[in-house]
């Protein structure tokens, strides 16, 4: 398992190596700069900016440059806010990313799973009506379109949490039901479909015949193979989650990195995307790993090697 | 001649074979008989007819602002109510509906494209170049896509045209791997075996024989990608890099009524229901056409 685990990290290198490399040439090669916006600068003014961020050097140089600063784990000042580097502003907005997501995914696997579950194996019942119509639902509301009706009900409505912003967990719940209930609607479809594929094999019949209770039969037979799918449906859905946070922390006002990223892409601020691009990457490769060992971990037939 | 022509029936209903009893016949029946999926047809019909005629149907032209009506709730002569600048919010609705289904068709077209090209290559080569191909769609599943859009939608301005191209550029994974997997079972079976027996070229066998067989879960997941895409580009026009203004989207529209909705409900509730009902339809037929073509399908893909 180390020698396997060793090996994936040793994988990312060459897929963040071509993140990086691409992400920098495209920003490099599309028109615009960092410093065209604002009203012309003076010659001398704009040459001496240049000179400091290394703008004036070769594409070549300056790429080489960075791969150097990154290696060294150091992002680069920012460009849009010249006092901060973009280590320290990511450093602020990052654990608040990461909570947002956690909390989201948490929503998504216990909402959606539990729905799921019940679903499939009540089928055919209310709940299993209630649940796909959930499940319907979720996949079929904009989390733009929820995010604001939910803030319009609960927020300002009933006063129930607060509106915008970030601090207590009481911030949290909106924002991360909102991110979460799209993919909360796809694992009750993946769970059902699942449990519904597992309850008619002979080892739960086994398992029912050896006088098991019903419920150590679901949760200890069943729910192990039926969730398989959505353990290998993990990878993609947080991949998604980190894209919709971007809006959900628009919506809801949240210093997380994903105005970051939008506000740095507006702007030409290169080192601010780049280095947003490059924290959402490693936060998704680890998580794949994860998934991939979670997998390996429920399924005895794949082996980590 | 004749060889020729038998080939062309295929085994399994290739288009031209097509009879009462062909399995694409049965399919239709099925699907005719799926209510819900019937009612998600209708609406969409109804929603892309009005998209299609709206310039000749809506009330108002779509950009004219008229600051005296600004921002009120639905009347009689503004069906929808009108926004902050006193622009028809129905109009707007209906304009949003040409680049929804407009982003919805090409990009889905760009994606379906790419994915079955790359999917049936790998697939039908097989080998070394299978597993390099299908290692680097691996690769790229883990990656933030949609960072990638936005960057190329920032950087490479954003017009309509950019904005079919890079939506359908990142959707084509899950196509290339459904192909492939379709292509790789088809390839060993004894047909296609007799065509290649009978001298036909691989890409003869890859057009006429493999797609064609490969085509009940290639348009089940075409039609999931449409909704996948409308809603991308309404996320992307939501964070303002989208449809540009004046034109609307419903994302674009969406965006404009969250930041006002604490007075105007209305703004952001009509954008909102369009889309979500469009996208509920397109899950509806979607999933009834899966169950159609394929009664055996799970919701795995």
């Amino acid at each position: 398992m180390p020698v396997y685990v060793a090996r994936r990290v040793a994988g990312f290198v060459p897929v963040l190596f071509i993140i990086v490399s691409l992400s920098f040439f495209v920003m490099r090669l599309a028109p615009g700069g960092p410093f065209d916006q604002d009203r012309v600068l003076p010659e001398q003014v704009r040459a001496n900016i240049e000179a400091r961020y290394h703008l004036n050097e070769s594409l070549w140089t300056q790429y080489i440059r960075y791969l150097g600063d990154v290696l060294r784990g150091d992002l680069g000042p920012s460009f849009r806010y010249p006092d901060r580097s973009v280590n320290e502003l990511l450093g602020l907005g990052f654990p608040v990313s990461l909570l947002l997501g956690a909390c989201a995914m948490v929503v998504a696997v216990c909402l959606g799973g539990a729905a799921g579950l019940l679903a499939g194996v009540r089928r055919n019942s209310v709940v299993d009506f209630l649940a796909m119509s959930f499940a319907l639902f979720g996949v079929s509301v904009p989390n733009f379109v929820l995010g604001p009706l939910l803030m319009l009900l609960f927020a300002l409505g009933l006063g129930w949490v607060p509106v915008a912003g970030w601090g207590t967990w009481r911030h949290v719940i909106l924002p991360a039901v909102t991110l979460g209930t799209f993919y909360a609607a796809y694992v009750a479809r993946l769970t059902r479909a699942g449990m519904l594929e597992v309850i008619g094999q002979d080892f739960i019949r086994t398992a029912r015949a050896k006088g098991q209770r019903e419920a150590t039969v679901i949760l200890r037979h069943a729910v192990p193979s039926a969730i398989l799918p959505v353990v290998s449906y993990l990878g993609p859905a947080s991949a998604a989650v980190l894209t919709g946070s971007v809006v959900v922390e628009t919506v809801f006002g949240i210093p997380g990195i994903g105005r970051y990223f939008v506000t740095g892409a507006l702007n030409r601020d290169y080192t601010m995307v780049l280095g947003t691009v490059i924290s959402y990457s490693v936060l998704l490769l680890s998580f794949n790993l994860l998934v991939d060992i979670l997998y390996a971990y429920l399924d005895p037939r794949v082996q980590v090697q | 001649m004749r060889a020729s022509s038998a080939e062309c029936r295929g085994p399994t209903g290739a288009p031209r074979a097509v009879s009462a009893a062909s399995p694409w016949m049965d399919a239709l029946r099925r699907l005719r008989r799926n209510r819900v999926a019937m009612l998600g047809l209708a609406i969409l019909t109804a929603f892309a007819l009005a998209a299609v005629v709206a310039p000749w149907v809506a009330p108002y032209p779509y950009d004219r602002t008229d600051l005296r009506y600004g921002a009120r709730s639905p009347t009689w002569s503004h069906l929808l109510g009108t926004d902050e600048l006193g622009r028809d919010v129905l109009t707007r609705v209906l304009y949003g509906a040409r680049i929804s289904f407009a982003v919805g068709i090409l990009a889905t077209l760009v994606s379906l494209t790419i994915g079955v090209t790359y999917g049936s290559v790998a697939g039908f080569r097989g080998g070394r170049l299978d597993q390099v191909m299908m290692r680097a769609v691996d690769i790229l599943y883990g990656l933030p896509f949609m960072f990638f859009v936005i960057l190329l939608m920032v950087l490479f301005g954003r017009s309509i045209l950019n904005l079919f191209i890079a939506l359908g550029a990142v959707q084509w994974l899950t196509m290339a791997r459904i192909v492939r997997g379709q292509v790789l079972s088809l390839r060993v079976r004894e047909f296609i075996l007799a065509a290649q027996a009978m001298g036909a070229s691989p890409r003869r066998v890859l057009v006429r024989h493999l797609l064609p067989n490969a085509l009940g879960p290639i348009v089940v997941y075409a039609t999931l990608t449409v909704p996948a895409v409308m809603l991308e580009e309404a996320f992307l026009s939501f964070l303002g890099l989208g449809v540009q203004p004046p034109m609307s989207s419903w994302g674009s529209l969406a965006a404009e009524g969250a930041a006002a909705m604490e007075a105007y409900p209305w703004l952001i509730i009509f954008p909102g229901l369009a889309l979500t009902t469009t996208l509920l339809s397109l899950n509806f037929v979607g999933d009834g056409l899966r169950d159609a073509l394929d009664p055996q399908a799970t919701l795995r893909r």
